[in-house]
């Protein structure tokens, strides 16, 4: 702060704390209808405060579920939901550390080829090529599945991009001293480059699950079976009540649940999620 | 570039299989399908295809819809970008003046961040639900009757409002970072010299936040047209009468729910060759780093 202006700081923070309220409404108002029971929305407006129902309903998603909605109890779905976000963000960290370790150490022919069909993946969101996608793993009988359910979505280029910067920057030194001393690649690539890439491996790793855990066009097309539900996918079924309207009560209680897991890994490391960020987009 | 590398031949390819095999399997396969499909035409019952060259395009620049989806997708991308980058930017600056509360305030902004597009859009749906939401009962206060199920402005505004929320945390962080890099030396000689913030903000801030200001303008670009699927599936289903049906809703609403995968298909390839130029762009300005 360049000089002392009271009525500016008084302005800015009047900015933060409407901004916040706006950011936050949202989810006050997921919460309040989470807690009510169902007769509160029949008439007029949403209720403003908490309810007593919290613990009915909460309790109510996640053993038992919505029987008419067709949908698995949220339980069952957030378990998935965790399977397939760790295996996403497990699965990408694994290929693209192992192929900019290829890219940056090695010379080979058609390096240059293989790092142009990687880049390449950046320009092909799934959304784009969803129905060929789509044909491709029915094909390989990958439907409701946890492997179809995460291995199309693994490929990335912006790790892989990630990881080479780091491995750029680590010093030339360093591997001729590793290789002095008579270590292999593979030797060098485990006990040299893997500890020194820790923090942008865990950066990477919040981001990757939330990107996991927040898949919604996909895990909606492949899975038809309810074991394989995702929760962020089943909140639209839940929706999209077959008889009149939503129940309200319980779908906020479930957007809810499905918002605990990412905001949580957010805000617990935001350090290196900031870190994440700025490194891999930037 | 490295000067210490190892001389295994085999290795570098065991290594990059993976990464390739899904990329060819999962990627560029599907791609190329895509491709060859946008040339291809299918009878009623999916028998017969007949190569039939440009038509699917050429189709797609008579249709009325496809037209109404391409303006539907710009004033969506706008809307979403100029809301959500002015919010942040804003916010940004304000937390930017901040000593000691700066991380409190990062905390309470960053979290949207992690909240997934199809459920930001139910949330605001339910906000906004004509019944039983709270915002058309406010607005009923002034007059206005909100149904965003059968007006169409009403229908955009809803989506236009959860994207660009679920976006603000990502915009500010990228803004706050660009401001906490500019050095605080220029902008105290600007101070002796006299100018106010206001001036400070639009002679020094703002033209050196440029950089991160072009970045974001592509990034939102793309997240609004392509990642705001969610949204879009959540709250409106492209309605009412194709108002909010943008690009990428309108492939997947083609090719799965009205089976004309030709025409999905030639789709897909204008929705490639758009983001193959947002990346291109990103990459050579960004990377070079716009500064003025």
């Amino acid at each position: 702060m360049i000089e002392n202006r009271p009525i500016l700081n008084l302005l800015a923070h009047l900015t933060l704390i409407l901004g916040v309220c706006i950011v936050a409404l949202p989810v006050w108002v997921a919460f309040v209808a989470s807690t009510h029971g169902p007769t509160a929305f029949m008439s007029g407006t949403i209720p403003m405060w908490p309810g007593d129902q919290m613990i009915a309903n909460y309790s109510q998603m996640l053993g038992a579920g919505v029987s008419t909605s067709g949908t698995p109890p949220v339980g069952v779905m957030m378990f998935n939901s965790m399977i397939m976000a760790l295996s996403i963000a497990i699965g990408k960290i694994v290929i693209s550390v192992l192929s900019a370790f290829a890219v940056v150490y090695f010379r080979f022919p058609f390096r240059g080829l293989a790092f142009w069909c990687i880049f390449i993946t950046l320009m092909l969101p799934v959304e784009v090529r969803i129905v060929p996608t789509f044909q491709v793993v029915a094909d390989l009988g990958m439907l409701n599945s946890y492997a179809g359910l995460s291995i199309p979505l693994i490929a990335s280029a912006t790790a892989t991009f990630l990881f080479r910067q780091v491995f750029l920057t680590i010093p030339d030194e360093l591997t001729e001293a590793a290789r002095i001393d008579g270590a292999g690649p593979m030797k060098f690539f485990r006990d040299i480059l893997l500890p020194l890439s820790r923090t942008n491996i865990a950066a990477l790793f919040v981001i990757l699950f939330i990107y996991g855990w927040n898949q919604y066009l996909w895990p909606l097309l492949i899975t038809t079976s309810s074991d394989y539900y995702t929760i962020v996918a089943g909140i639209k079924r839940m929706a999209d009540a077959v008889d009149g309207l939503p129940q309200w009560h319980l779908v906020m209680a479930t957007a809810m649940l499905a918002m605990i897991p990412p905001v949580i890994v957010v805000v617990a490391m935001q350090r290196l999620f900031v870190k994440g960020l700025v490194e891999t987009e930037k | 570039m490295k000067r210490t590398i190892f001389s295994n031949q085999l290795l570098p390819w065991l290594l990059l299989a993976p990464q390739l095999v899904i990329t060819f399997v999962f990627f560029l396969w599907p791609a190329g399908q895509a491709v060859r499909q946008s040339f291809l035409r299918e009878d009623a019952f999916g028998t017969r295809t007949a190569f039939v060259g440009l038509e699917n395009f050429a189709r797609l620049w008579g249709s009325p819809e496809y037209l109404n989806s391409l303006q539907v997708t710009a004033v969506f991308a706008i809307s979403v970008t100029v809301l959500s980058m002015g919010l942040s930017l804003l916010l940004a600056i304000a937390v930017d003046r901040m000593i000691r509360s700066t991380r409190v305030y990062t905390t309470l902004l960053v979290w949207p961040y992690a909240v997934a597009p199809a459920v930001a859009g139910i949330l605001w749906w339910f906000i906004f639900n004509p019944t039983i939401g709270i915002m058309p009962y406010l607005l009923g206060g002034f007059g206005y009757d909100w149904n965003h199920i059968q007006d169409k402005g009403d229908a955009m505004t809803l989506v236009v409002i959860a994207s660009a929320w679920k976006q603000i945390s990502y915009n500010f962080l990228f803004f706050l970072a660009g401001l906490q890099a500019i050095p605080a030396s220029l902008r105290e000689a600007a101070a002796i010299d006299g100018a106010g913030p206001v001036r400070r903000f639009f002679d020094i801030t703002f033209p050196l936040l440029s950089p991160t200001t072009f970045f974001l303008l592509v990034v939102n670009i793309v997240y609004a047209m392509f990642d705001t699927f969610g949204v879009i599936d959540a709250t409106t289903e492209g309605g009412p009468a194709q108002a909010t049906n943008i690009m990428v809703y309108k492939v997947y609403f083609d090719g799965f729910v009205g089976q004309n995968l030709g025409s999905s298909a030639a789709q897909s390839v204008v929705l490639m060759v758009l983001v193959l130029v947002l990346t291109v762009i990103q990459f050579r300005y960004v990377e070079k780093k716009v500064a003025y």
